[in-house]
This record gives structure tokens, sequence and C-alpha cells, in this order.
């Protein structure tokens, strides 16, 4: 590389850095709570409105297009957004190599998992058979 | 100088002196919150399958959820995400270079402790005596 030989090893770091993936990690962290304001709002504003209907009731409103997508726009955000932090916490306080990647891994399929199963909900809701 | 032998000096003083200063508590609140909210997404997922799956399923989450323990847990889910989300929006106050004077400091981690507290009482009377019953 061009004037490698004259770097310090901050410049090296700058950049992308040692992790080869820069500020992504901290910037999407702020991006998703930045979403996660106006849709945890709404996220609680529907649960309230859902208290005490029956079946027929909930299932009609959670498969209604407005609240539908925004139900999947807060899941899609909220698991982005723990996947980050718990991410950080393992990292924080797991420090046996082989453990921390055994819990990164689990941290992901956990946060996928528990994602899409959410959504697959709501799809089902609004394509599914309880549709009106 | 070079002589092998570690000076005599006094350590400075550790964390455990201190009392706990309120934002360092709201801080700890801040990841307690996350990690509680990180678990009870499974609540949620379970809440949209049992719609998803028919009356039966969504009569057993209804019936857990209106249980001691169900309504506690959701007690404890309504003030983490509410506490997770006015501290958010303090870290992103912070994030822009202000409010880190002392007075500053502690006006957010009391309007934090305050603000999710009172929405948390709020809403559920809200949820108790305005929507609550059978529809």
């Amino acid at each position: 590389m061009k004037g490698e030989g004259l770097r310090t090893p901050l410049g090296r770091i700058r950049g992308l850095g040692t992790a080869k993936a820069g500020t992504e990690h901290f910037w999407r962290q702020r991006v998703t709570a930045v979403a996660n304001i106006p849709l945890t709002l709404a996220f609680v504003v529907i649960v309230v409105s859902l208290l005490g209907r029956n079946h027929a009731g909930a299932a009609q409103i959670l498969g209604s297009p407005v609240v539908a997508i925004v139900m999947l726009l807060f899941i899609l955000s909220v698991t982005n957004h723990m996947r980050i932090g718990m991410q950080v916490i393992i990292e924080d306080y797991v420090h046996g190599e082989l453990m921390k990647m055994l819990l990164l891994m689990l941290n992901t399929f956990f946060t996928i998992a528990v994602g899409l199963a959410s959504a697959y909900g709501l799809f089902k809701l609004s394509f599914g058979v309880f549709g009106a | 100088m070079a002589e092998g032998k570690a000076p005599q000096r006094p350590l400075s003083p550790h964390l455990s002196i201190y009392r706990w200063p309120l934002p360092m508590a709201m801080s700890i609140a801040h990841r307690v919150t996350g990690v509680g909210l990180y678990a009870g997404t499974l609540l949620l997922a379970w809440w949209l399958i049992a719609a998803a799956s028919g009356p039966n399923a969504y009569a057993t989450i209804g019936g857990f959820m209106n249980s001691y323990i169900g309504r506690f847990i959701l007690f404890g889910y309504t003030w983490a995400i509410l506490h997770h989300m006015l501290g958010g929006i303090r870290h992103l106050i912070w994030d822009t270079g202000r409010g880190f004077e002392p007075a500053e400091r502690e006006f957010l981690s009391i309007a934090t402790i305050v603000g999710s507290v009172g929405l948390t009482i709020t809403l559920w009377v809200v949820g108790y005596f305005v929507v609550g019953g059978a529809r």
C-alpha cells in the first residue's frame, strides 16, 4: 500500500480499524435507537388498544395493513438493536474465547429466530385464514 | 530509577469508595432493562404466534398474562420498555455533545426514572380503568 512504511500504528487503525467494521456497529445502534422511539410508542398504543379483546377482534386488528406494517418495522428495528446490545454485553463480561464465540452465535440465532417467528405470526394474520 | 522494585505509592481510590451517583444507577438500569426486554421478545413472539394460531392458543396466553405472575411480568415489561426508551433518548442527547454538566446529568437521570415510573403508572391506570374489561 502507498505510504504504508510511514504510517503510524494510530494511522493504521483509523478508518475501518482493527475489527474491519469501523463505526458501523455504533452507528447502527443509533439508527435503530432513533427508529425504536416512534415504533415503541406505536407498539404500546397497539397493545393497550388490544387489551381485553377476544381472539377475533385482536387478530383482525393485528392483521390490518397499517398495524401489521408498524409491528413488522418495530420487530425489525428492535431485534437488530437488541442483537447489537447483547453483543456488547457479551463482549464486556465473557472473556473466554470459545464461550464468547458460542454466546455471540447464540445471540445471532436467538434474535433472528424471535424476529422471524414474530414476523411469521403477523404475516399469517395478514394473509391467513383469519383475514376479513 | 531502574531497581526493579515496585515503588510504594498510594493506590488511587477505586469505584467502591464512592456513593452510588444517580447517573451510574441509571446506566446500570439501562443495561438491565435492555436484557429484560431482550428476554421479553419471547412473550411478543408467543403472543403473535398465538394470535395467528387461533382462539385456543390466544386464550392460553391471555390466561397466563391475566394471572398475577403474568401481570407482574407485563408491569415490569412496561416499565422496562419505557425506562430503556427514556434512557436511550438521554444517550442520544449525550451523543450530540450536550447534557454533560453535573446539574444536567442529574436532571437527565431524575427525568429518566421519574418519567419511566410515571408513564408506567399512567399507562396501567389507562389500561385498567379506561380500556380494561372484556370486549
